[in-house]
């Protein structure tokens, strides 16, 4: 599942594009040293490889549905956890920019969510251990599922997370996390079934081949990830937090507006149990949720002096409703004039 | 000019599962030598050419291009002086626009980026293939592909072309160009096709592969007129040679 | 969405980045970062605000129009991808049942408010990621972001992704159809199947893979990718990243739809 642009906040989506920024950068960095001059063409290929077979669906046994392939855990057992992780990010971007899944501002999350998970931390710590070096089908099995299994769970709870830190939607922490889990739970199974069905295959057919692509893949790998992978989980909650001080420096003009006008005590039915419980959650960890730019919130607007911006009360709202109309207007015609103009001089291709 | 010169001296070659595909293929090519080389499917022209160029290398035997013995330390040399055209242009055109992948071949061997323009811009008109510089391969036809793709090993002004199966998937149209077009390169040129016509027009000798070995070798009128010789290869008369 | 309507559009999306209009012809640095911008800023609005957002529907209809993009090819491609946000979003509504308006005699809860906000930003990203490259050649972004500091290998797996994404599609779809042709009423859909299709598809991947390398050695490679540098910043770019943050700028920080409204409620009486 991709995280999208609309349900995250700036210093959500900075602090993971800053956590993948660093390792995308560590990965580069590794991989510099350890590259083979064949690996960068084939991590390529194998990222066109991915996103074509993630464009084939099939039936998920029982269910009816369909389901594809997330391709994190393949890549790096064949490229290893650091190129895996780079291909994963560059089929993430190709997506993210193609087929508009997520967003570019949600990219930090998704390759986060998506690569760094299966790749940089369930391939070395899980898979690796679990599968060994022999080529036994059985225990391949056990280690796909068990490892996208849990790749998947690790990569549900963060969208999770980072929808509910960045406070943008309303859904209640625990009915999220009990739609989200389970419903992955599934997809781990069918994939890492999948994932194994896939490289079982090749290795029964054309042996030779996972042992060039062995050949090919970047030396080392392994023991000081974990070790990396701890210094960049540090740096992202101290990004993280950096961010989140700095907007709760300033009280947030909106919640606060709404708190003026509605009053605390008028809790509806809705937010007693869970909600409120996960208000209750937020507000203590409320630096993160309502990051915006304060300046704004703090001065009066210029434009309209009466009102604190962004206004509630009905006449500013209805200010505002008038004004949508009309700039909504004004923008169908700005399109359809040019659209219009482009035409006439016949520059139509 | 020695160095236009292609010597194959018994050269067997094994694949590592076993298949020996080459075993003891000797031949010469001569400097301005326009040679095919046809032969049923399997039976080594792909590998033959691939030692052209140090993809593969001998198991056993010697081979020579221009004063160089081909080993793994003189591969790199070699592959200046030898063009290789890939059968399917989609493997060979792995740049993601087609300026950038014809100058790929020049920017390696060192030149100043005035040069490589210069190149680029000269290889791609010589195919008439200016016009899609700017394109990504994938726009491209198949006969504009296998166009670009001679284009872009012409722009490091090879010695020698060598080319596995140019012609394949090209339209009638196409394939007329391609001809056109490798009868203008003056240097030696190794081609190797099912296309019987192409290399009686391109080639005056040809060479018969059957089972890893050189079959025959002569004069192209004289082997792809031998209807014997290429029934017993899996091959058939030149349809321009085939009287109804 | 099945195979074939993603490829194809994944095709004409890609064709359109090709043209050549005067957004097209701008740096790609210089879109990039207005998009990084116009991102940013959008989603940096308050989670009840609506009227805020709407000004900012100027950039994409312009992109869209002066780039002569379909605007029914991004909104269907918006549109196919917007169930999870909405999936989200409609939550809002009733659990945050507070009224916090009252437009037109109708009490507006801030939940509506919210939802409305997360659609008409998830509109907003959405079609400004299209929007980025079916104006920008795919290399041409590219090169912007090696340009822009992303690191070197990187880029350039990224390139061979790019150009292979095509070809390994169509490969794709000859398998796909080879395999509509022959599971009948749903039998031989499973993924036991799927994963040996796949299987013969990574395959006959890595075949190529090696066949490419080989192609790069008797070019001359010798682990590094040679670019020609064609990128030039003129001052018509830095004019736009220059437009582009001053409007952003403006409707981020004062209350332009307001304002809008109030002018013409006051020509109004």
């Amino acid at each position: 599942m991709h995280m999208a642009d609309a349900l995250l906040s700036p210093a959500v989506g900075a602090t993971l594009w800053a956590g993948t920024a660093a390792v995308g950068g560590y990965a580069s960095k590794k991989l510099k040293v350890q590259i083979n001059d064949r690996t960068i063409p084939l991590m390529g290929v194998l990222g066109a490889f991915i996103f074509a077979a993630q464009m084939i669906n099939f039936t998920i046994p029982g269910t009816g549905s369909s389901g594809h392939l997330g391709g994190g855990m393949i890549l790096a057992i064949l490229l290893g956890p650091h190129a895996a992780f780079l291909t994963m990010a560059s089929v993430l971007t190709v997506q993210a920019l193609f087929f508009a899944d997520g967003g570019l501002l949600a990219l930090g999350c998704n390759i986060w969510n998506l690569g760094v998970y299966p790749c940089c931390l369930v391939y070395p710590l899980l898979y690796r251990p679990l599968a060994g070096e022999g080529r036994s089908p059985g225990r391949i099995l056990i280690a796909s599922v068990l490892s996208v299994v849990i790749a998947l769970q690790l990569g549900a709870f963060s969208v999770v997370l980072e929808t509910l830190l960045s406070g943008r939607s309303e859904l209640p922490f625990g009915a999220f996390v009990l739609l989200m889990q389970p419903i992955h739970l599934a997809i781990g199974i069918v994939e890492g079934f999948v994932t194994a069905g896939i490289i079982g295959y090749v290795a029964a057919a054309r042996p030779e081949i996972l042992e060039s692509v062995a050949a090919a893949r970047p030396v080392g790998a392994g023991v000081p990830l974990a070790k990396a992978l701890t210094v960049f989980a540090l740096l992202a909650v101290l990004t993280g937090g950096a961010f989140s001080w700095f907007a709760s420096t300033q009280p947030d003009g909106l919640e606060w507006a709404i708190e003026r006008v509605t009053g605390r005590g008028e809790l509806s039915e809705a937010e007693r149990g869970v909600a409120a419980v996960l208000r209750g959650l937020q507000e203590k960890t409320a630096f993160l949720p309502d990051y915006g730019f304060k300046a704004a919130a703090a001065e009066p607007a210029p434009a309209a002096p009466a009102a604190a911006w962004p206004g509630i009360e009905a006449g500013t709202s209805a200010a505002g409703v008038t004004g949508a109309a009309i700039v909504l207007v004004l923008v169908g015609l700005i399109g359809l004039g040019i659209r219009s103009a482009g035409r006439r001089p016949g520059s139509t291709p | 000019m020695s160095h236009h010169i292609i010597e194959f001296k018994e050269v067997f070659f094994r694949y590592p599962d076993g298949t020996a595909a080459l075993r003891g293929v000797s031949f010469r090519i001569v400097h301005g030598e326009s040679v095919g080389v046809v032969g049923a499917n399997g039976a080594g022209k792909s590998t033959l050419l691939q030692h052209l160029n140090g993809c593969l290398l001998p198991t056993s035997g010697q081979v020579t291009i221009g004063d160089l013995n081909l080993t793994a330390a003189t591969r790199g040399e070699i592959r200046r002086k030898v063009g290789s055209v890939f059968q399917n242009p989609d493997d060979q055109l792995f740049m993601p626009t087609v300026f950038d992948d014809v100058a790929f071949g020049p920017l390696n061997l060192g030149l100043d980026k005035a040069h490589v323009r210069e190149r680029v811009e000269s290889a791609l008109s010589r195919v008439n293939g200016l016009a899609l510089k700017n394109k990504p391969p994938h726009h491209l036809s198949a006969g504009e592909k296998s166009a670009v793709a001679i284009a872009a090993v012409m722009a490091m002004e090879p010695d020698i072309l060598a080319m596995d199966e140019p012609a394949a998937n090209l339209d009638p149209r196409s394939r007329r160009s391609l001809i056109g077009l490798l009868k203008t390169f003056q240097h030696s040129k190794l081609v190797a096709s099912h296309d019987l016509d192409l290399i009686l027009d391109v080639c005056e000798r040809c060479i018969v592969i059957g089972e890893g070995r050189v079959v025959a070798d002569g004069p192209s009128e004289d082997i792809l007129s031998n209807r014997t010789l290429l029934e017993a290869n899996n091959l058939e008369l030149p349809l321009s040679l085939q009287r109804r | 969405m099945n195979f074939h309507t993603q490829y194809f559009d994944l095709g004409r999306l890609d064709r359109l980045s090709y043209r050549r209009t005067a957004v097209h012809s701008l740096d790609p640095r210089a879109k990039v970062i207005a998009t990084g911008l116009f991102l940013v800023t959008v989603v940096s609005f308050p989670k009840y605000d609506v009227a805020g957002l709407v000004p900012f529907l100027l950039f994409p209809v312009l992109a869209a129009t002066l780039g002569e993009i379909p605007i029914g090819f991004i909104l269907r491609k918006v549109l196919i991808v917007s169930p999870f946000a909405v999936f989200v979003g409609i939550f809002s509504p009733f659990l945050d049942t507070r009224t916090v308006a009252v437009i037109a005699g109708l009490p507006v809860s801030a939940g509506w408010l919210s939802f409305a906000s997360i659609l008409l930003k998830f509109a907003l990203t959405v079609s400004a990621a299209l929007l980025l490259v079916a104006t920008t050649s795919f290399p041409g972004v590219c090169h912007a972001l090696r340009r822009l500091g992303c690191p070197p290998i990187f880029v350039s797996q990224l390139l061979f992704l790019y150009r292979y994404l095509f070809v390994l599609a169509e490969e794709a779809m000859r398998i796909v159809r080879a395999w509509d042709m022959r599971a009948f009423a749903g039998r031989g859909r499973g993924a036991t199947v799927f994963a040996r299709l796949v299987g013969v598809l990574l395959i006959r991947t890595l075949d190529r893979a090696e066949r490419i390398y080989q192609a790069m050695l008797c070019r001359g490679f010798a682990g590094d990718i040679p670019r020609l540098g064609t990128l030039r910043l003129r001052s018509v770019d830095l004019v736009f990243v220059a437009i582009t943050a001053v409007f952003l700028g403006a409707c981020r920080f004062f209350p332009v739809t307001e304002g809008i409204g109030l002018l013409a409620q006051g020509i109004w009486r």
